[in-house]
C-alpha cells in the first residue's frame, strides 16, 4: 500500500519540503543581516521588518490582487524601517542594539496596528513553481514546490558574495565596515555607505517577511515570525558574514525549523513545543561553540560592536 | 562642586527625558490623527484611564509592580555594561517555578507556601540569567543574543510543561496548570485591590539602588561596567561580579514571575508572558537603568498598558495601538540619548567664566 511507503518516506520529504519552504525567509533576513553587519552595525530589529514586510505584503496583495505588488510594499516598507534604524544608530552616543530593541518593538507595533483588518481574508498567494510535477507521489510532490522568492534569494547570495569581493561598492563596505576611520581618509562618507547598507538590508528582510505572509504558511497572523529575524543576527555569525555561507545556513536552519512539524505530520506530537524551538536551541549551541572570549570571530567586520 | 553650580547640568538629565516623553506624546498623536482619531480624545482617555481616578490609579499600580522587577533584570546588568534582554525568560522561568512550588507545598501554612514559591521564582529566574552572564564571560557569546534566544527555550519549556506532565486536565481550551489553592494566592494590599506584588517591587528596586550606589560590590559592579580592563587588572573578580549580577537581574525578573502567578493568574499558562518582559526594558532604557527612576516609570508605563482596553472601547483604536506607543516611545528616548551635552544651556556655567577653545572632554 502507498500508505506503508509514505510512513517512512514521508517524513524525510516533508522535513525536504518544509527546508525548501521554510528557509526563504532565513535566507532573506541573514542576507540583509549580513550586508548590514558588512557595514559595521548590527540591526536586531529585523524581526520588526520581517513582521511589518509580512503584514504590507499581505494586505497590498488582498488590497490590488496582485502578490508582486505585496512584494514591492514590504520592501518599500522595508526601506522605511531601515532608514529610521540607519538614522537613528548612527547618532553620537546612540547604541545599535538599543535602536534594534526599539525598533522590533515599533516595527511589531505597527504590523499588528494596521494588520488587524487583515486576519480574516485570504489574499492572493505568490505562483508556485511544481518541480515535482513529474512524479505522481503527492508527498514528493507537495516537498517540491518551490517559489520564485527562494530562488530569487538563491540567486542573491552569490551576487552578493561578487559585490564585496569585486566591486568598488562593496569595497566601500567593507572599509567601512573594519575601519571607519580609514574609510574616512579615502574620502567615502561612512554615514551614506552605512545609510545604504543598512536600509537595503532591511529591504531584503522584508522581503524575507512577504515570504512569509505569501508563500509559506501564505497567512497573516500576529505569530507568523517566529522569531527568524533573530535568528538572522545568530545565523550571519554562523556564516562568518560571507553570503554564501549565509544560503548554506539559511537552508540548515530552515530544515531545523521543519523538524517539529513533520514529526506531528506522522502523529509524533509529544514535547511538540520544544521541537518547534529548535531553532533557537541550535542557534544557541551554536554560538556557544563558536564563539570566544579571548578573540573576536575570523570573518568579523573589524567595527562591529565598537560603536565607532 | 556644590548642587546650585552644577543645577544645569542636574537639569539635564530630568529635562531631556521629560522632553523625550512630551515629544512621543505629539509624534504618537501625529500617528493617531493621521489615523483619523482625534489625539486630544487619546490624551484625555489614556489619562482617565490610567491616572483619572482611584479606581484607574489601582489599575496602573497592578501592572506596575511586575514592571518594576522586570526592569531590573535590564537595569542591573546595564550597570556592567551587558545588554541583556532575558527579562521575559526569566519572568516565565519564575512563573514556573512559583507554580511549582505552590502546587508542591500547598498543605503547608500560606506564609510558608508563599515564601517558598518567591524562593522558586528566584532561584529559577536567577539561574536562568546568571547562564547568560556565564555564557558572555566563559564562552565570549554575545549576552542581547543569546537571552533573546533564551526567552524563546523558557517559552517553550512553559508550554511543553502546561500541555504535559502539569496539565490540569479539566483546562481545555487554554491548556493550563493545577489553580493554587486560594488561601495561598497573593493577597491585596487592605482596603485596595493592588497585590502585594507592589511592595515586592518597591523594595527590590530600593535596594538595587542602594546596592549599586552605595557598596563596594556596587561600586565594582560600576568600575567594571566603565572600563573592564581597568577592573580586571584593579583585581576586581569580574567573572563572580558578572555572575551576581546577572542573577540578581534575573532573580527580580522570576519574582515577577511569581507575583503574576500568585496574584494575577493563580495558575500557570501561555498568558504568563504577555509582554511584561519587553516592556520592562522600555522602562530601564527610559530611567536610564537607574532603579530608583524606573519606579516612576514604571508607574508611568503601567498607566499606559492600564489605558490600552480604555482607548479600544472608547476611541475604537485597536489595542495595538499601545505597542506603537511603546515603540515611539523607546526611539525617540533613544534619540534623546544623543541630545545630552548638545544644548548649550545644560552646561554649567564656571564662575568666573572661563573661555576654553574645546568643550569636549579628553579621552
Amino acid at each position: 500500500m502507498a500508505a506503508e511507503t509514505a510512513d517512512w518516506l514521508g517524513v524525510p520529504l516533508a522535513i525536504i519540503g518544509g527546508t525548501l519552504r521554510g528557509s526563504a525567509p532565513f535566507l532573506f533576513v541573514s542576507l540583509g543581516e549580513c550586508l548590514t553587519e558588512k557595514s559595521g552595525k548590527i540591526n536586531l530589529g529585523l524581526e520588526g521588518t520581517l513582521l511589518t514586510g509580512a503584514m504590507s505584503a499581505y494586505a497590498v496583495s488582498y488590497l490590488t490582487g496582485s502578490p508582486w505588488l505585496g512584494v514591492l510594499a514590504a520592501g518599500v516598507a522595508g526601506l522605511c524601517l531601515g532608514a529610521i534604524h540607519a538614522w537613528l544608530s548612527q547618532r553620537s552616543g546612540v547604541s545599535d542594539v538599543a535602536v534594534g530593541i526599539a525598533m522590533i518593538v515599533f516595527g511589531s507595533g505597527i504590523a499588528f496596528f494596521f494588520g488587524k483588518a487583515f486576519i480574516q481574508p485570504q489574499a492572493p498567494q505568490l505562483p508556485i513553481f511544481e518541480f515535482g510535477a513529474w512524479s505522481n507521489y503527492p508527498p514528493l510532490q507537495s516537498a517540491l514546490q518551490v517559489s520564485p522568492l527562494l530562488l530569487i534569494g538563491i540567486a542573491i547570495a552569490p551576487i552578493m558574495q561578487w559585490f564585496f569581493k569585486s566591486t568598488r561598492w562593496g569595497l566601500y563596505v567593507r572599509a567601512v565596515g573594519d575601519s571607519p576611520s580609514a574609510a574616512r581618509a579615502m574620502g567615502i562618507s561612512v554615514f551614506w555607505v552605512r545609510f545604504l547598507a543598512i536600509t537595503i538590508g532591511s529591504f531584503l528582510s522584508a522581503i524575507g517577511g512577504a515570504c512569509l505572509s505569501l508563500y509559506y504558511p501564505g497567512i497573516w497572523s500576529e505569530n507568523i515570525s517566529s522569531g527568524q529575524g533573530l535568528m538572522a543576527v545568530a545565523l550571519v555569525i554562523f556564516a562568518r558574514w560571507q553570503p554564501m555561507q549565509c544560503l548554506w545556513a539559511a537552508l540548515l536552519f530552515g530544515g531545523a525549523q521543519a523538524i517539529g512539524p513533520a514529526l506531528q505530520s506522522v502523529g509524533v506530537t509529544s514535547f511538540r513545543y520544544l521541537f518547534n524551538a529548535s531553532p533557537y536551541i541550535f542557534t544557541l549551541i551554536i554560538m556557544i561553540i563558536t564563539c570566544s572570549p579571548k578573540r573576536t570571530l575570523a570573518g568579523s567586520p573589524g567595527a562591529l560592536g565598537t560603536n565607532e | 562642586m556644590n548642587v546650585l553650580s552644577s543645577w544645569r547640568s542636574l537639569s539635564e538629565k530630568i529635562i531631556i527625558p521629560i522632553a523625550a516623553l512630551i515629544l512621543s506624546l505629539v509624534v504618537f498623536g501625529i500617528f493617531c490623527a493621521l489615523n483619523g482619531t482625534n489625539p486630544f480624545a487619546v490624551y484625555s482617555v489614556i489619562y482617565q484611564s490610567a491616572f483619572g481616578s482611584a479606581f484607574s490609579w489601582q489599575g496602573t499600580l497592578v501592572r506596575a509592580a511586575p514592571l518594576m522587577l522586570t526592569a531590573l533584570c535590564t537595569a542591573l546588568p546595564a550597570r556592567l555594561g551587558l545588554v541583556v534582554i532575558g527579562n521575559e525568560g526569566a519572568l516565565v522561568m519564575g512563573g514556573i517555578g512559583a507554580i511549582a512550588a505552590g502546587l508542591a507545598f500547598s498543605s503547608l501554612p500560606p506564609l510558608v507556601v508563599q515564601i517558598a514559591m518567591a524562593i522558586a521564582a528566584i532561584i529559577l529566574g536567577g539561574i536562568w540569567i546568571m547562564g547568560v552572564g556565564a555564557l558572555k564571560y566563559y564562552r565570549g557569546v554575545n549576552e542581547t543574543i543569546s537571552s533573546l534566544l533564551m526567552n524563546y527555550i523558557a517559552i517553550a519549556i512553559l508550554n511543553t510543561l502546561v500541555e504535559g506532565p502539569m496539565r490540569d486536565p479539566s483546562s481545555l481550551n487554554k491548556p493550563s496548570t493545577y489553580p493554587l489553592l486560594e488561601v495561598n494566592w497573593l493577597q491585596s494590599i487592605p482596603g485596595s485591590r493592588v497585590h502585594f506584588g507592589l511592595i515586592y517591587g518597591l523594595i527590590a528596586c530600593v535596594i538595587a539602588y542602594f546596592l549599586i550606589q552605595r557598596t563596594t560590590f556596587g561600586f565594582g559592579v560600576r568600575t567594571a561596567g566603565g572600563n573592564i580592563r581597568a577592573a580586571k587588572i584593579a583585581g576586581l573578580p569580574v567573572g563572580k561580579l558578572t555572575l551576581a549580577v546577572c542573577f540578581l537581574a534575573g532573580s527580580c525578573a522570576g519574582l515577577a514571575g511569581m507575583v503574576e502567578v500568585a496574584a494575577i493568574h493563580h495558575r500557570a499558562n501561555a498568558s504568563l508572558n504577555t509582554g511584561y518582559g519587553y516592556s520592562g526594558i522600555l522602562v530601564a532604557f527610559v530611567a536610564r537603568n537607574n532603579p530608583l527612576a524606573s519606579v516612576l516609570v514604571a508607574i508611568l508605563l503601567g498607566g499606559l498598558l492600564a489605558s490600552g482596553s480604555g482607548l479600544q472601547r472608547s476611541l475604537g483604536l485597536n489595542d495595538a495601538s499601545v505597542l506603537v506607543f511603546q515603540g515611539i516611545v523607546f526611539l525617540v528616548i533613544l534619540f534623546s540619548e544623543s541630545m545630552y551635552g548638545k544644548l548649550d544651556f545644560f552646561k554649567d556655567r564656571q564662575v568666573p567664566p572661563k573661555i576654553t577653545p574645546s568643550t569636549q572632554p579628553i579621552a
